[in-house]
Formats: C-alpha cells, structure tokens, sequence
C-alpha cells in the first residue's frame, strides 16, 4: 500500500470520507450551446482566491497610515523583489473580479436562472457583488494617490447625501468629517478583515446553495430537451467539469500575469488633501456609470438637488435588482416577459454609460 | 392539561395560567438577553462613531503672499481642516472662496483660459465670485474675504450683515 493510499485511509477511517463527498460524485453538469457560461461563476471565485493570496503578501509591507501608505507602497513596486508584480496582479485581479462577476451575474440574469427555487442563490450572488464593489472602493484608497484621494471622497459624498442617514454613514465611513488618515485606517480595516470576512461567510452560503439546486437549465435548453429527450446531455461535475473550470482557472491565471507584467499598474503621486482635482480625473471603470449619470444630471429637478435624486435612483435600482426574481414572481407569466427588457436596458445602460464616460475628457 | 412525561416521570399537573406563567417568564428572560445584548452594543457602537473634532471650524487664514500670483491665475491653500481658493483676477483683484465643490466634495480650480472656478471631477463650472454657473453643482462656493496686510494676504469668512 503506498503513502497516499495510505493517509487517504486513515482519513477515510476517521471521517467517513467516501459518504461525505458521494453527492460530489453525483453531481452533474448541463451541456449545451451555453454550458460556457458556467465557468464565469468559478473563475470569479479563482480571482478572489488570488486576491486573499497577494493580499496577504502586500500585507508584509504596506503601512495603513496617511504619512506611510503611499511610500510603503512605492517600496513594495520598486525596492521590494517582485513586488511590483503581486502589487499588479492584485489590482488587476480585482478588475478581472468585478468583470466576471458582472458578467456571471447579467449571464444569470439573463437565462433567468434566478427563478424558483433560486431566489436565494440570487440574493446570496448580488450581495457578493456589492461586497466586491465595497472591496474596489475601500482598496483603491490604500496606496493614498491623488486619484484614489478624490475617488473616496466623491464616494463617501455619494454615501452622505443619503436623505436622514447620510451624515451619520458618512461620518462612520470616513471616521470623521473629511478624508484623512482617519479614513484609511477605516478603510484598511474594513478591507482586510470585515469585507474578507463577510465575503467567505456569504460566499460559502452561495456555493451551498448552488450545490442544494444544482445547475440550472435555460428555459429555451428544457424546452427542447422536454420535445427531444434523445438531445439531453449532461457531464458529471466530478472530474469532467472540474477539469474544464481548472482550465479556465489556468487562462486566467495567464492573462492576469500577461496584463500584470506588460501594463503594470500605476501609483500615481501621493494624495495632497489640499491641492486641487486633477483634470481628466475619473473612478474606475466600474463606477464610470454612476460618475456619469451625476455628472449628466441637472443641479436640480423641481425641488430636489440633481445628485440626491441620482442617488436615490441607484439605491432604487440596487434594491429592484436585488429583488428581481421576487418582483418576476409577482407580475406573473405574461408580465414577467418586461423583466428581460429591464434587464437588458440596465445592461445598456451601463455599458453606454461606461463608454461615455470613458471617452469624455 | 396534563403535559407529557418523560419516560420514568409522573405526568405534571399544570393549570394554563402557569403554563402562560412560565411562558412570560421565559419572555422575561429573553428580553433581559436582549437588553444585555444592547448594553454590549452600545459601547460598540459608539466607537465606531468618531468623537467629534476639536477646533474645526477657523475663521482666518494666511493664503499667501503679494506676487505669488500672476494676474489671471489661483491657487488652494488650506481655510482651517479644509481646502480653499484665493484668486488673482487679470485686473489684479483678489478673489477667494471654499474650494469643495457643493456638488460632490472634489476640490476645485481656477481656470484661466475661461476665467472660472472648475471642478474637474464632475464638470461643475462657477464664476469668480463663487456662483455655480452650469454642470450639477447644486449651490454657490462659500466666498470669503481678502485683506491685504503688507505682503500677506488673508482671507476670512465674510461677517454676517
């Protein structure tokens, strides 16, 4: 009997193993024209497992104070070996989080995969995503640039402007009045402890979910299948899908070290909370939506200022998201069909939103 | 009512009014866990909130010296914990006024090549003496007085009429 047959035993005679992983083993995977569309949701967890690991490393030497922050991480890019490199796949990793996870959300959406009796999974997902917009917001402050500077503090407005409450989340945000040392601090801590936390916590609740209903079938896929039962093809999670989802796990890896390496990142220069906003200064592409629906909308609509009302509209339309499979519910069969035009609109509208807002000067 | 016994046990008379009994004093219990819950919070609580800042608010300031600015040009300078804006007009006047933007809280500048005060965060335009002219900037800068005292010049908030 050789070594890993051997510790595979022990382990077996302990825990029972072979029983625990058995609906691993039945675990199956949908084939079909849009099967590739699975991965998205697994390589996102891959850019998150990259994120907890250079973290950590950054971690080594960064130094969370507004004196410190910007020179220690000019050290880690130019004295510490490799450091430029973690610093770079970690910020690129970040991007690459936030597309994928968008792109497995809309891709969910828009297969309708939400439905009963995936509402929970739904939730579970969209308050992933805020989490990982609470990661870029809270992280971009950290090397304390002059970008990041303005970013946090636009940011931090959009949260004070909050009718009742906005002052007080502000001030909880920013641990006082204004962007100072006092935020980074908060901020650090929120993304390396309290935002890490969260996420593996509702994380583990969204891959428990998605095990308890399996993986779902477009309905257009069930339909034909359900006329031609002989065209239904599935693939055993265990080790056929794995396999394939490491693959992607693996391109990823490559591109995330091929942008690291050939476009790394900026640092910028260091944040003087008294000099004046950059031109051309911008958040980053994930917020271009929302930055340029405020700079669009008019200083103020019958007797509400113009940004109080755009604020409102995305918290209006955060909550619709979140509740969409319970909305879709509610309308019914034939009206529920609006839900796919919504859907697609607010992909648009974030696109054609980001776009402009890339392009304008 | 007879409740049900556990194997071995004698079956309990009880009368529903000390049923309810036992049931508010499990109420009781619960809301004292909860109060004693509030009491660990509350600290908690109060420092995540930030004590408040001492000596914020100032209502003068050095925002610099005769000749540092050329005609049509600005310049920030810190107005006690936040940034402000002191302006030399073509005709040579000095302007000042805050510099957070009323829209979002970027900073701004002047900008001489269209002789107004720029926040290049969200394109929000004012004039020179602080009126928000186009873009979403809800309301006007703060403007502020200038003297000039030798070679310095300060600037303070302006006195209530």
């Amino acid at each position: 009997m050789n070594a890993v047959v051997r510790v595979q035993t022990w382990i077996d005679e302990r825990f029972n193993l072979a029983e625990s992983l058995a609906p691993l083993r039945e675990k199956t995977v949908p084939i079909h024209k849009y099967s590739y569309w699975y991965l998205l949701g697994g390589i996102t967890l891959f850019t998150f497992l990259v994120q907890l690991c250079t973290g950590v490393l950054l971690l080594l030497y960064y130094r969370p104070t507004a004196n410190e922050a910007f020179e220690s991480v000019q050290n880690i890019t130019n004295h510490v070996q490799f450091g430029w490199l973690i610093r770079s796949v970690h910020s690129w990793s970040a991007n690459l989080m936030v597309f994928c996870a968008f792109a497995h959300m809309f891709s969910v959406a828009l297969t309708k995969a939400y439905k009963k009796p995936r509402e929970l999974t739904w939730v579970t997902g969209v308050f992933l995503l805020f989490l990982v917009l609470g990661f870029g917001l809270s992280g971009y402050l950290l090397p304390w640039n002059t970008r990041a500077y303005f970013a946090t503090k636009v940011g931090t407005e959009v949260a004070g402007r909050v009718p009742l409450i906005g002052h007080m989340q502000m001030v909880l945000l920013r641990g006082g009045e204004d962007v100072t040392g006092a935020t980074l601090t908060r901020f650090f801590g929120l993304h390396v402890v309290i935002l890490p936390a969260l996420t593996v916590g509702m994380l583990l609740i969204h891959l428990l979910l998605v095990q308890k209903f399996g993986t779902s079938v477009p309905v257009s896929v069930l339909t034909q299948w359900q006329q031609h039962p002989d065209q239904r093809k599935e693939m055993p999670f265990f080790p056929n899908f794995f396999l394939r989802e490491l693959m992607g796990w693996y391109i990823a890896l490559g591109c995330l070290v091929a942008l690291s390496v050939f476009f790394p990142w900026e640092l910028g220069n260091k944040a003087d909370p008294f000099s004046s906003a950059p031109p051309g200064i911008k958040p980053e592409w994930y917020f271009l939506a929302q930055f340029q629906t405020l700079k669009l909308i008019p200083s103020r609509i019958l007797f509400i200022d113009g940004e109080v009302l755009g604020i409102l509209g995305f918290g209006l339309g955060a909550g619709l998201w979140l509740g969409l499979p319970f909305i879709e519910s509610l309308l019914g069969c034939r009206r529920g069909r609006w839900i796919r035009v919504g859907i697609l609109f607010a992909l648009a509208y974030l696109m054609i939103m980001t776009i402009v807002g890339y392009m304008a000067s | 009512m007879v409740t049900r016994a556990l194997p071995g046990e004698c079956p309990l008379e009880k009368s529903p009014a000390e049923i309810m009994t036992r049931r508010s004093w499990a109420r009781c219990l619960l809301g004292a866990f909860a109060a004693s819950l509030a009491t660990v919070l509350y600290p908690v609580l109060r420092y995540v909130a930030p004590p408040p800042e001492s000596a914020v608010s100032t209502n003068a300031a050095l925002a610099g010296t005769l000749g540092e600015l050329i005609p049509n040009s600005g310049k920030t300078f810190r107005f006690g914990s936040r940034p402000a804006l002191l302006v030399r007009l073509a005709s040579g006047e000095y302007k000042s006024m805050s510099a957070v933007c009323t829209h979002l809280g970027c900073t701004v500048q002047y900008r001489p090549e269209t002789k107004q005060v720029w926040c290049a965060c969200h394109n929000g335009c004012y004039d020179v003496n602080g009126k928000n002219v186009s873009g979403p900037p809800p309301r006007a800068l703060e403007a502020y007085d200038v003297q000039v005292r030798g070679q310095e010049i300060y600037v303070s908030r302006k006195q209530a009429a």
